[in-house]
């Protein structure tokens, strides 16, 4: 057991220091508090670097039709109007002025020609909406928010004397236990990785903002820290998971070489022309436009072709719907045996864009292609396939305070957050989430805080977490953590993946049981200095957790929506619509129960064509036309 | 089909280490970051290695093979030749912590004595009007991914710990010219500032950090001589000087 318990007092500790981590730990800082905030590993390295593409706000700088109502329109038949009606609002809103905001504190986004923030165009989207870098549009805010949170450490040293009196950076730490002390957050336990030393943070407040679970499964775009430790964690303190079966699966990630399979490919590559075919040289996206969307998108490649140049007068090409769509149509090809060699489908901008304009609009594409698969797409096809992406579903929390529902204290924004995206989630809606709901997680801790006051961590709580960490060190005997890792992300892709079944998850259910006591076992070599053994095993334990949460409600839930396809239930049914899943944990299991999907306000409900509605809603539902 | 590569990884910590011998299972296409991976799984369970995105992105995995500074997701093992050994050692610019992992602290202080972007008082969020040109100079720079193989490879301190206080390294030169060119930055004398308080002078402009660029960021040609080269000139003609002195603000925009 550790000697020395490092101890540290913050009003509000913010785990995860990606966007909305990042944004949380501003608003936070700005509202008076003291705020920590925890990453697993180097402060600006989080996954949402990664994020290529854009974000989505609705300024209308390029088509000056677009306002927050299209932009909510969107997001609700992406999400297959499964969303929380009140965060797509809320979102759409506010996203343009968390844009602007960026640019106050630095950031240089691309420009149209007089002079505003350039937009493109995204899948999903009515309008070019995306503000974006290049195709590196996620690091841009990752490094303007760093850059804004050393502003502020310089203005507290000017001022107090300290840089880092009241907003510090703890990076390569790992959180293993949110604490409770009188059903309330009282803190967060961990250990540095560095050192393997164990750490206490005392703190009213707790803002879990840990990204994605995509490391669940074998083929992913996510990096490593995607573990699904805050999904976890939040169970574990009693909390709530929302939407746990709906996982979106990106239709284009490398599929070859075999050492960058699941590697994305950013969807701008279609919103600037990119084409999708299959073996036999077919454009065959127009055999999948889904009844939904028969109005919306092109079903002749002539019209496809000139809605590049002229949106107004002609339909959007196939190839830009939404993600769950075009995953599934890769999908069936492959399955067809029209696949490429390696078991995906033809990308191909080679032949829609000059090669200047190619290098000069998806600068990372061409390098990652070029550096680590030798191919030039200014020249050839790209080979492309569905990985596992992003998961829709998350924490339940109050749509307004991004309030944890059940715990006191918590918050939870960003991808560990459900109800914003529904059952499928646009491109480009995520950055303006996280901006958008960092925001207002660390508002609503600042308020919580003002108003609860603090909340001392009792010795027993201490205790019980010590004894956690030290737990994989002292059983000898056990499993190595990397064989069992390999075996949960074999059993997720195979069993519970993008086309499932009753049978299968069943199966899974059965498989991710027998891990547990396997996983309970394992034991790490070495010592606690800087040793991803036993950073694994922690790792392990959420993934598992997720694993079995996304298998639970995959199987109770009895339709196809969005990120969600079973084979044995192959259509959406509006009477599932009106329903959400959420996953408890118990200490030894996870459990599953149905909640009613919020009803959508009238004048929300008025947005849109009667005629859309009737294609997802029950008459009942059409017959009351919303609430006040 | 795979191949069997010889690897030599240092082991060890900042009291203690060596190279480890060690045979790997390499397949096609791999990176060495994957076959370190492998390592990893099956023989050296505890080796210590930082890595993320896996695709040059974050720039995490900088370590040094045969050698030179280099992104391990990026270098591919088709690029070694059959039987050469490959030796995989950590940063040598800073102190090691464990095995791969180096401590990089030193940026994160230096980042913190840049002075911070400064946005024009009277100028409203969604007001600003830039041009895609003149927003391009600085958007070369702040591709910087900061695996920090620019400020490794820097022989102003590679080998002088000494030079470490007054030096920031060429990371922290482009995020200076990024400043000095950001179309609406208000902080003034951002260029002098490179000079007097972060070591500017101390390069001599040699381009080894613009070589192991993951990026490919010019950083010498693009940030570092038109810096150097504008100081020079407000420092020794005699009428900008007395402009600058004036003024008190920085003699060409």
């Amino acid at each position: 057991m550790s000697t020395s318990l490092g101890r540290y007092n913050y009003d509000v500790v913010v785990i995860g220091a990606g966007g909305a981590g990042l944004r949380a730990a501003v608003e936070a800082r700005e509202a008076g508090l003291s705020v920590a905030i925890i990453c697993k590993s180097l402060f600006g390295k989080a996954h949402t670097v990664m994020a290529e593409g854009g974000v989505s706000a609705s300024m209308g700088n390029v088509n000056s039709d677009d306002n927050w109502m299209v932009h909510f329109r969107d997001t609700m038949r992406g999400g297959k109007f499964l969303n929380h009606f009140r965060m797509a609002e809320l979102h759409a809103k506010e996203a343009p002025d968390r844009v602007w905001e960026l640019e106050t504190w630095g950031a240089l986004f691309d420009r149209t020609k007089d002079g505003k923030i350039s937009q493109r165009n995204f899948g999903g989207h009515e309008y070019p909406r995306l503000a974006h870098v290049g195709d590196r549009t996620g690091l841009e805010l990752i490094r303007t928010m760093q850059q804004r949170i050393v502003a502020m450490q310089q203005k507290d040293a000017r001022d107090h004397g300290d840089a880092e009196k009241f907003i510090r950076v703890f990076a390569e730490l790992t959180i293993t236990e949110i604490l409770k002390d009188n059903e309330k957050v009282s803190g967060v336990y961990g250990y540095w990785r560095e050192t393997g030393e164990e750490v206490l943070f005392t703190a009213p407040a707790v803002i879990v903002a840990t990204g994605g679970i995509g490391k669940t499964f074998k083929i992913t775009s996510n990096s490593w820290e995607g573990t699904g430790d805050g999904h976890a964690l939040v169970l574990k303190a009693g909390g709530r998971l929302k939407d746990m079966e709906f996982i979106q699966f990106h239709p284009t990630g490398m599929v070859w070489p075999p050492s960058v399979r699941g590697l994305l490919v950013t969807e701008s590559v279609r919103g600037d022309g990119g084409v999708l075919t299959n073996s036999d040289g077919v454009r065959f996206m127009f055999n999948y436009i889904p009844d939904v969307f028969k109005d919306k998108y092109a079903d002749n490649e002539a019209e496809a072709d000139r809605w590049y140049t002229d949106q107004t007068n002609n339909r959007r090409p196939p190839e830009l719907l939404p993600r769950d769509e075009v995953a599934r149509a890769i999908n069936s090809e492959v399955k067809a045996g029209r696949g490429t060699e390696h078991g995906g489908v033809f990308l191909d901008v080679s032949k829609r864009l000059p090669a200047d304009v190619i290098k000069k609009k998806l600068p990372s594409m061409w390098h990652q292609f070029y550096e680590l698969a030798g191919v030039d797409i200014t020249k050839e096809a790209m080979e492309v396939g569905p990985t596992c992406h992003y998961v829709m579903g998350g924490v339940d929390v109050d749509p307004d305070t991004a309030a944890a529902i059940g715990v006191p204290g918590l918050f939870a924004a960003g991808e560990v957050a459900a109800g914003m995206h529904g059952s499928n989630r646009l491109g480009g809606n995520s950055l303006s989430d996280l901006l958008v709901f960092g925001r207002r997680a660390g508002i609503g801790a600042a308020e919580y805080v003002k108003s609860s006051g603090k909340n001392p961590v009792s010795d027993a709580s201490i205790k019980r977490a010590q004894e956690k960490v030290a737990k994989p060190f002292t059983q000898a005997g056990g499993e190595n953590p990397y064989t069992l890792h390999h075996e949960l992300q074999e059993l997720t892709q195979s069993l519970v993946g993008i086309i499932r079944t009753k049978v299968e998850l069943e199966e899974a259910l059965k498989k991710i049981a027998e891990l547990r006591n396997r996983i309970a076992k394992v034991s790490v070599a070495g010592g606690r200095e800087f040793n991803p053994g036993f950073h694994l095993s922690f790792d392990l334990d959420n993934m598992l957790l997720v694993a079995e949460s996304t298998a639970l409600a995959g199987l109770t839930r009895e339709e196809s929506r969005g990120g969600h396809t079973r084979d044995d239930f192959p259509t959406m049914n509006p009477v599932w619509r009106q329903s959400n899943l959420i996953c408890t944990f118990d200490g030894t299991k996870v459990g599953v129960e149905k909640i009613p999907l919020p009803v959508m306000r009238k004048d929300l409900f008025e947005l849109f064509d009667i005629h859309e509605l009737e294609k997802y809603m029950t008459p009942e539902e059409i017959a009351m036309g919303g609430i006040n | 089909m795979g191949r069997i590569l010889n690897l030599r990884i240092f082991r060890g910590n900042a009291a203690d280490g060596g190279l480890a011998d060690v045979a790997v299972e390499a397949m096609e296409g791999e990176v060495i970051l994957d076959v370190i991976h492998r390592v990893q799984a099956e023989q050296m369970n505890d080796l210590a290695v930082r890595w993320n995105c896996k695709a040059g992105k974050c720039g995490s995995c900088s370590m040094e093979i045969n050698g030179k500074p280099r992104l391990a997701c990026m270098t591919r093992v088709a690029s070694f030749e059959d039987g050469e050994t490959i030796t995989i050692t950590p940063l040598r610019a800073f102190p090691v912590i464990k095995d791969l992992v180096t401590d990089v602290s030193f940026n994160y202080k230096k980042a913190m004595e840049v002075r911070a972007y400064e946005h024009p008082v009277d100028l409203k969020p969604g007001d600003a009007r830039m041009q895609q040109i003149d927003v391009e100079r600085s958007q070369e720079f702040r591709k910087c991914i900061e695996c920090f193989l620019c400020q490794d490879t820097c022989h102003v301190i590679r080998d002088h710990e000494e030079n470490k206080k007054s030096f920031a390294g060429p990371r922290f030169f482009i995020r200076l010219a990024e400043l000095d060119m950001h179309p609406l930055d208000t902080v003034r004398n951002r260029k002098q500032s490179a000079q007097a308080e972060h070591g500017l002078g101390m390069c001599n402009i040699t381009k080894c950090c613009t070589e192991v660029c993951p990026e490919h960021i010019r950083i010498t040609d693009n940030a570092i001589i038109p810096m150097k080269e504008r100081v020079v000139d407000v420092k020794y003609d005699p009428l900008r000087w007395l402009g600058s002195v004036i003024r008190k603000r920085d003699g060409i925009l």
